[in-house]
C-alpha cells in the first residue's frame, strides 16, 4: 500500500500541468528541481551520492541493467583493438540459486554460474569461495530473500568475493525485499550496485532505482536521450520518482518502529498457529536470520493450493512459491535450492506483513488459517 | 446433480472454451454460488496447445464478466503421471490409448472433484455434453447430452455414483448451437471460439505432431506391412503409431480394394492388413468394468469410440459377444455399454483387453 505521503505527492504532481525535466522552460525547471530533490532523498536513504542513483521502471529493470550493464561494459581503459562502443563480454558472472528471476534469468542469459545456498536460503560462504572462478567479474547476491526472508551478510560476501578475485570482481545486490526492513546504508555499504523497487516500500509500482557506485563501468540497456547520465534513457517518471522518494523517507524514518511492531505481530501469528495447530513448521526457524515481515510456514498434510484457495475465500491473501504467467502455482526454485522436497514444499505458504498490518488483521488471519487447515485435514482422504 | 437444484456452492471447471463458459453462466443464472477454476495440466508459458496462457486468460475474463472468482489449479505433475506417461507407454506397447478418458478418470472426476469437496463445495460443474439423472431406485445415471453429435458420455463412463451425485453438466441440456447462441447472447468472449481438437497436449497438425511428440519421448521402430499371407507390401516409419482398423498412411498403392490394419505384432514390428471382412470379429475381451463395482451381464448397446455407431451385443463374464460381427476394436480403447431399456443411459465401460503378445 502507498504511504499517504507518497499518494499525496503523486496526486499533487499529476493534477497540474508539468514539464519534462530535460526541457529548458519554467515548468521543465520545476520538474528538474523535483527530480533532483527526489534523487537527493533516495541517495540519503540508500547511502550513496545523488549521481550514483539511476532511476528505472522497477526492480527488474534495475537488476537487468546491473547484470548486463556491467558484463557488457567496455573495459575501463580501452585496450588496443577494443572498440569502447561495442559490448565486450569478459569474465564470468555468478549469482545465488535463490535470487529473484530478474537476476537469475540475466545470469542464465550471460552463461553465468548459480551458487549453492544453505538450508536457510543464505549464500554459503565456504562454497562461494570454492565456486568462484578467478576471472569472475560480477557476483549478484540478494540482500534479503523475497520468499523466505533470509538476510545475507553482504559485508562478508563482498570481502570473500574481493579476496577470491584479487579485488577485480564487482558485487551487485538485489535489495528489493530488504529495503523495507533493514538499513541498507550500513548493510550494503561495500556493494558496488544495488537495486530497489518502490512498490515494496509504500511507493507506486513501475518505479525503482539502481545504485551504481562511482567508477563502476556500466553500458546502458535503454538507448536514447541519455537522461540518466547515459546509463538509462527515457523521460523520467517524475511523479513516480517523487512518490518513491517520499516513501523512502517514510520507510527510513519509521523503520525501527515498524520492524519492532511487525516482528511482534509476526511472532504472535506464528507462535499462535504453532500452539493451536499440529504440524506447523517454520521454513527458516531462526527468526533472527530473517526480516520481520516474513512468515513462511509449512503445514503438514495440506496442499498449498487448497490452503491458499480457502485463505482467499476467507479474505486472507497469501502466496505459495511463485506464480507463472497463467497464475498456476509452481514449485518454488527457492525452496528447491534450500533442499526442501516437494512433499514438504507442497504445504508451504508465505504470509507477508507490512507497515499497514494491524493486530486485528493478525487475529482475523489466525482464525481464517486455523479454520482452513482444520477443514482440509478433516477432508483428507 | 441437476443444475436446477436448490442453490449450492458450485465449482465450475473452466477450460477457456465456450462450453465451460456457458456452464459457468448457467450455474450463475441458476442462483448458485459459483467459483471458476482452470486446470494447468501441461506445457510451459507458451501460448499454444492446451492450458495455454490465452485459454486461461479467456477463462479468467469470462469469470470476470460473470462476476465470479477464478483460480488456477496446477495439476501438471498429476497429468504427466496419470495421462501423458500412460499415453506414451501405451503407444510404446502398441496399444491405442484414450487420454481424455484417463484425464477424466484421474484428474477431473477424481483429484479435482475431491479437492472441490475438501474445499467445501457441494458440486462440480463441467462443460461436458452429458446429463445426470436419478432413476426410480435412487441410482444416479449418466446419460447422453441432448446434442447427440456432441455427446461426450463415452469419455465419462467411469464416473462413480458418489461423484455423479455431486456433478453438474449444465450444457448437456443444450445443443451446441444453443450453447453458442447463449454465449453470444450473454456477450461471452468465447462464443465463437473453435472446438478443441484431438489430443489436447499435442499441438499442431494431428498426424505429424503426434509422431513428433512421440518420437521425442519414446523409441519409434519402423515396421513391415504385410498381407494375410505374409507377403510384404510396404513399410511404415513407426509401428507405435499404427492402430487396428487404420486404413490411411500405410504406404499402400491406391486403386485396389480398401485394406485395413487387422493385426499388429508389436514384437516383430509387423503390421498385417486385410479387407473389411478380415477385420470383423464376433466378440471382444475387455478388462475390469468401470465404475468399479458395476456388474454387467446380458444384452447391452455398445459404443467403441467417442462418436462411434451403436451396436448391440451381450456380455458374458469379461467377453462381449456382438449380435452382428463388428470391426475389431484396438486394444487400449474403451468400449462403453448403454442400457437397451434406456438407450441414452450409460451402464459402464471398459478398456479392450491387450492380447498376450502385446504385453
Amino acid at each position: 500500500m502507498l504511504y499517504p505521503q507518497a499518494r499525496q505527492v503523486l496526486l499533487d504532481w499529476l493534477s497540474e500541468p508539468r514539464g519534462n525535466p530535460s526541457g529548458a522552460h519554467r515548468l521543465a525547471r520545476a520538474a528538474r528541481r523535483a527530480l533532483d530533490d527526489a534523487r537527493d532523498d533516495l541517495a540519503a536513504a540508500l547511502g550513496c551520492g545523488p549521481g550514483d542513483v539511476v532511476f528505472t521502471s522497477g526492480g527488474t529493470e534495475a537488476d537487468n541493467l546491473a547484470l548486463f550493464g556491467v558484463m557488457e561494459a567496455p573495459p575501463a581503459r580501452s585496450a588496443p583493438g577494443v572498440d569502447p562502443t561495442q559490448p565486450c563480454l569478459r569474465g564470468a558472472v555468478a549469482c545465488s540459486a535463490v535470487e529473484h528471476h530478474a537476476v537469475l534469468e540475466p545470469v542464465h542469459a550471460l552463461g553465468g554460474t548459480v551458487l549453492a545456498v544453505d538450508s536457510c536460503g543464505r549464500v554459503d560462504l565456504d562454497r562461494l569461495a570454492g565456486q568462484l572462478a578467478p576471472d569472475t567479474r560480477l557476483v549478484s547476491i540478494m540482500a534479503v530473500n523475497n520468499e523466505v526472508g533470509t538476510i545475507n551478510d553482504l559485508a562478508a560476501v563482498v570481502a570473500m568475493v574481493r579476496e577470491r578475485t584479487g579485488g577485480r570482481a564487482l558485487v551487485h545486490t538485489d535489495a528489493v525485499a530488504a529495503f523495507p526492513w533493514i538499513d541498507v546504508v550500513e548493510a550494503a555499504a561495500s556493494v558496488d550496485l544495488l537495486s530497489i523497487s518502490a512498490h515494496k516500500f509504500g511507493g507506486p509500482p513501475g518505479v525503482g532505482a539502481l545504485v551504481v557506485r562511482p567508477g563502476v563501468a556500466l553500458r546502458a540497456r535503454l538507448l536514447g536521450g541519455g537522461q540518466e547520465r547515459d546509463r538509462r534513457s527515457g523521460t523520467p517518471n517524475v511523479a513516480g520518482i517523487m512518490a518513491m522518494a517520499a516513501a523512502a523517507r517514510q520507510t527510513v524514518a519509521q523503520r525501527p518502529a515498524t520492524v519492532a511492531r511487525v516482528a511482534a505481530q509476526r511472532d504472535r501469528f506464528v507462535d499462535t498457529l504453532g500452539q493451536r495447530l499440529d504440524g506447523v513448521g517454520e521454513t527458516v526457524p531462526d527468526r533472527a536470520a530473517k526480516v520481520a515481515g516474513n512468515a513462511h510456514l509449512c503445514f503438514e498434510g495440506v496442499a498449498s493450493e487448497e490452503l491458499l484457495f480457502l485463505l482467499d475465500r476467507g479474505g486472507v491473501g497469501a502466496s505459495a512459491a511463485s506464480s507463472c504467467a497463467s497464475g498456476a502455482i509452481q514449485i518454488s526454485h527457492v525452496l528447491a535450492a534450500m533442499g526442501i522436497d516437494r512433499v514438504g514444499g507442497g504445504g508451504a505458504v508465505r504470509f507477508t506483513l507490512g507497515w499497514t498490518t494491524t493486530d486485528a488483521e493478525i487475529d482475523r488471519g489466525l482464525d481464517v488459517v486455523i479454520d482452513a487447515v482444520q477443514q482440509l485435514r478433516r477432508a483428507r482422504r | 446433480m441437476s443444475t436446477a437444484s436448490r442453490p449450492a456452492r458450485v465449482m465450475v471447471a473452466m477450460s477457456g472454451g465456450v462450453d465451460s463458459s456457458v456452464s459457468a453462466a448457467l450455474c450463475v443464472a441458476a442462483g448458485h454460488e459459483v467459483v471458476g477454476v482452470t486446470l494447468k495440466l501441461w506445457g510451459g508459458v507458451t501460448d499454444k496447445g492446451c492450458c495455454s496462457v490465452a485459454d486461461v486468460d479467456d477463462a479468467r475474463r469470462v469469470a470476470d464478466q460473470l462476476g465470479i472468482d477464478h483460480h488456477v489449479f496446477n495439476y501438471a505433475d498429476e497429468f504427466s503421471a496419470h495421462v501423458v506417461d500412460p499415453y506414451l507407454s501405451a503407444h510404446g506397447q502398441g496399444t491405442t490409448p484414450n487420454p481424455c478418458i484417463e484425464c477424466n478418470r484421474h484428474i477431473k472426476f477424481d483429484l479435482l472433484h475431491h479437492r472441490a469437496m475438501a474445499l467445501g463445495f457441494d458440486a462440480v460443474a463441467t462443460g461436458h455434453h452429458a446429463r445426470v439423472r436419478r432413476n426410480g431406485e435412487g441410482q444416479w445415471r449418466l446419460a447422453r447430452g441432448v446434442d447427440v453429435a456432441k455427446d461426450q458420455s463415452y469419455v465419462l463412463y467411469m464416473v462413480t455414483q458418489e461423484v455423479l451425485a455431486t456433478t453438474m453438466f449444465p450444457v448437456g441440456e443444450l445443443t451446441k448451437d444453443e450453447v453458442r447462441q447463449r454465449a453470444a447472447g450473454t456477450g461471452l468472449r468465447t462464443a465463437a471460439k473453435p472446438d478443441s481438437q484431438d489430443v489436447c497436449f499435442i499441438a499442431g497438425n494431428p498426424a505429424r505432431a503426434r509422431q513428433t511428440f512421440l518420437g521425442e519421448r519414446i523409441a519409434l521402430r519402423p515396421a513391415r506391412v504385410v498381407d494375410q499371407a505374409g507377403q510384404q507390401l510396404s513399410t511404415v516409419t513407426a509401428v507405435e503409431l499404427v492402430t487396428i482398423g487404420q486404413r490411411r498412411g500405410l504406404g499402400l498403392a491406391g486403386g485396389a480394394a480398401a485394406r485395413y490394419v487387422v493385426d499388429i505384432d508389436h514384437q516383430t514390428a509387423t503390421v498385417t492388413v486385410g479387407d473389411r471382412a478380415a477385420l470383423r470379429r464376433d466378440r471382444l475381451e475387455f478388462q475390469a468394468v468401470a465404475p468399479s463395482g458395476t456388474y454387467l451381464h446380458g444384452p447391452v448397446l455398445v459404443q467403441c469410440s467417442a462418436h462411434g455407431h451403436i451396436q448391440a451385443g451381450r456380455i458374458e463374464g469379461s467377453t462381449l459377444f456382438w449380435d452382428q460381427p463388428q470391426p475389431r476394436v484396438a486394444p487400449g480403447q474403451s468400449v462403453v455399454f448403454y442400457d437397451p431399456a434406456a438407450p441414452d443411459e450409460v451402464l459402464g465401460g471398459a478398456v479392450v483387453a491387450i492380447p498376450l503378445g502385446n504385453r
